[in-house]
């Protein structure tokens, strides 16, 4: 018995080679495709409204703002000192530089200076911060692609980090840890010492991750020429930070407008050309590398000192003195009810976070509030971005391109 | 191993609740609902250190068709309060939600205007965990008690009639 | 820096005369404060010179000052590469006034306006597609405005079930 075909329209049409095979698309060959808030590979609550033709992306438009918390209405309810817990939730992939960027922009409203302990100290956690954050990255952007192994290797440095945290801040994650005139307490030399281990032993845990992806054909045929955007379109639309940096541009705030410690020290900003995915990712994994070489010469370099500035209308005194002096108990008094009361004035200050210019706007009429506190999130205008890096790729390349873009919702909604 | 020899002689009575809520406890499948911060350590729980994978909750399916428990991780702002609810209501019958983080609990440190404060204002919340974020280990716990509950067939939001208990729902077939 | 901030502010009053309102300096960075139609022009200026070129607006923000007359301020964070220096532009606005939209001088401002837009009600003329960012479409209120209470107004989003 000859096996029973069915006789539909196309089995009619292809044994008839001469015609040719023309269908009608009954969606009109476009459909709005909608990546909802829940979405397992948008790094978060972002919702991507993609219209699409067939498999290739015509235009794309993000939506924000679930995850909007009202950061900014309420830093102008709280004193300068009682915000800085909540400059922790922004970008919770490093709290710790958002911390210090905070901190760095109030005192230079204030017009004061830590010292100088404390600015090795505040170095040395902001380029543990960068390492933190971009192995999530790594960790991401494999798990977005597939290679699930890669995220276990990376999240197993991260719990290293945490530990080294623990020790420094005293929490693991969310720490709290820069104070305005200084960091909340010191750093023991047994911390430094375990610094200094994680420092020496990363970079061949580092490479076990790169062996598993940098010669993979798969990884590599996923990101490589997906996603691409020209120098002068990049600086156009804001975009700052490490995808920056994968156009040629080479601006990098520890170079530009240094702060802190970087002047003195001898590191190198890695820049590649071809704005692509790919690019992206290597710029990431040499930012690691250069960081734990500023890391060794920090640790060198350390001074013994002080690490809060002695001014007390300023600056909250030490514990010790709050509960064993009466001045320390007053100054403690009057900071935390009034809040430091700085000059009438403006400022914006910018530090170089992992993700890109994280810069913060302050407008201080007078009083210990903040009359106005702006967040320059660099998640937020990079997304504005995604726009124009989707347009003409397929929708697969939809989910590298936004893990190499390395979007944090927490900082884009505030 | 430990089942044969408790076993005995090949055959073992007990109600046909117990059998099924013990499978149905050892293979939790959540369905986390990463928003914020405390979805990291959420992570951090299945990560090699604190490994959820011991507990039966292997993997975390994305999608809501296929979990028993859902963890809301994040702080739940108005606009995302629909599509949370939107996904609990796919979830299948029976299904428990584990409240992680301050956020969740009551607002947490933003008591703002557009934060929900507290998600047991739209969602039924069995296991509350404290914290900002709370330790993997603290979340393992609340697994943990989760996994109690499901042994003795309590689900605040679903009927208890689905859960377990099936003298009213198997019927045989009058010939 | 200080030379920095002075050819600035020659160059821009060789070219527009005297339309500046208040030029102050406050520690090390230069604030120039205009009256909101020139915005535009100065902008392009600042942006095509050869030996200024702002081509970087790191960030546009609104202020809500709380007073009767020109309430609400917009201020530009311009940053230029190549001379690795920035200045401060500033431009009030009374309420119901518009603002002309800088999204023709620099792409980025198009998300920042919008941003700025849901939080005080600042509309921007010229803006390629001005809707809300934060909020959810429906609201009616401007968050960020200084009589909006911090709890919110009860009623105004709602809760699923």
């Amino acid at each position: 018995m000859e096996p029973q075909t069915r006789k539909s329209k196309i089995i009619e049409l292809l044994e008839n080679e001469q015609t040719s095979v023309s269908f009608d698309d009954p969606l009109g060959s476009q459909m709005i495709l909608n990546m909802g808030p829940q979405h397992p590979a948008t790094h978060g609550v972002l919702r991507l409204v993609l219209k699409l033709d067939g498999e290739t992306v015509i235009s794309a438009v993000p939506e924000l703002g679930y995850l909007h918390r009202g950061i900014e209405k309420l830093a102008e309810n709280m004193s300068y000192h009682e915000f800085i817990p909540l400059t922790d939730r922004l970008d919770y992939l490093s709290p710790l530089s958002n911390n210090v960027g905070y901190v760095l922009a109030v005192e230079k409203l204030l017009g004061i200076e830590a010292p100088i302990r404390a600015q090795y100290i505040r170095t040395i956690i902001c380029e543990l911060a960068r390492i933190f954050s971009h192995l999530v990255f790594l960790g991401s952007i494999g798990l977005d692609l597939g290679a699930v192994t890669v995220w276990m290797y990376a999240f197993r440095e991260r719990e290293k980090l945490y530990d080294i945290f623990e020790k420094i801040a005293g929490a693991r994650f969310t720490t709290s840890y820069a104070r305005i005139g200084g960091v909340a307490q010191d750093v023991s030399d047994n911390t430094l010492d375990e610094i200094k281990k994680f420092a020496d032993e990363f970079p061949a845990n580092l490479k076990e991750c790169e062996k598993l992806l940098n010669t993979n054909k798969i990884f590599l045929g996923r990101v490589d020429g997906i996603g691409v955007i020209s120098k002068e379109e990049a600086i156009d639309i804001g975009l700052t930070g490490p995808s920056l940096r994968a156009c040629g541009v080479d601006y990098d705030v520890r170079k530009s407008n240094p702060y802190l410690i970087y002047k003195e020290l001898d590191f190198d900003v890695p820049v590649y050309d071809g704005g692509d995915s790919l690019a992206r990712y290597y710029v990431r994994m040499d930012e690691m590398k250069e960081s734990i070489r500023i890391l060794h010469q920090l640790i060198k370099k350390i001074p013994k000192g002080d690490v809060k500035l002695d001014n007390p209308k300023k600056v909250l005194p030490y514990k010790k003195q709050v509960y064993t002096t009466i001045e320390g108990l007053i100054h403690d008094f009057m900071l935390v009810n009034f809040g430091i009361e700085p000059p009438v004035g403006e400022v914006y200050h910018a530090i170089e976070a992992p993700k890109g210019e994280l810069g913060f706007y302050i407008y201080s009429n007078g009083e210990g509030r903040p009359w106005r506190l702006k967040i320059r999130a660099p998640s937020f205008v990079n997304l504005q971005s995604l726009p124009i890096l989707v347009k003409g790729a397929m929708i697969s390349d939809v989910v590298a391109i936004i893990a190499s873009l390395d979007p944090v919702m927490g900082e884009a909604d505030k | 191993m430990g089942l044969e020899s408790w076993i005995g002689q090949g055959f073992i009575a007990t109600r046909l609740e117990t059998i099924i809520n013990w499978c149905r406890k050892n293979s939790l499948y959540p369905m986390p609902m990463g928003i914020a911060c405390c979805a990291l350590e959420m992570m951090h729980a299945v990560a090699p250190r604190f490994d959820m994978a011991r507990f039966g909750s292997e993997v975390m399916r994305f999608t809501p068709r296929q979990c028993d428990l859902m963890i809301v991780a994040g702080t739940t702002t108005y606009k995302m309060a629909k599509v949370v609810r939107k996904i609990y209501d796919q979830m299948p019958d029976p299904k428990w939600v584990i409240a992680m983080g301050a956020c969740t609990l009551s607002g947490g440190i933003f008591r703002t205007y557009s934060v929900v404060q507290g998600i047991d204002q739209f969602l039924p919340v069995d296991v509350y965990v404290a914290g900002c974020p709370p330790r993997p280990d603290n979340l393992l716990n609340a697994l943990m008690h989760v996994q109690k509950k499901v042994q003795r067939g309590e689900c605040k939001g679903t009927a208890p009639a689905l859960v377990g208990d099936f003298r009213g729902q198997i019927k045989v077939k009058e010939s | 820096m200080e030379e920095l901030n002075e050819k600035v502010v020659r160059k821009l009053k060789n070219k527009f005369g005297d339309i500046f309102l208040n030029v102050q300096e406050f520690r090390g960075e230069l604030t120039i404060t205009l009256p909101k139609e020139y915005i535009i022009q100065v902008s392009k200026f600042l942006k095509e010179d050869e030996e200024l070129s702002f081509n970087l607006l790191s960030d546009l923000c609104g202020i809500d000052m709380n007073t009767k007359e020109n309430r609400f301020g917009v201020i530009y964070n311009l940053y230029s590469l190549k001379n690795k220096h920035r200045i401060r532009l500033k431009i009030f606005a009374s309420e119901g006034d518009k603002v002309p939209s800088v999204t023709s001088v620099w792409k980025t401002a198009n998300w920042h306006e919008r941003e700025t837009y849901d939080m005080f009600g600042i509309i921007f003329d010229g803006h390629p597609d001005l809707r809300r960012m934060y909020m959810p479409e429906e609201y009616e209120y401007h968050p960020l405005r200084k009589d909006f209470p911090l709890m919110g107004i009860s009623g105004s989003l709602q809760l699923p079930e």
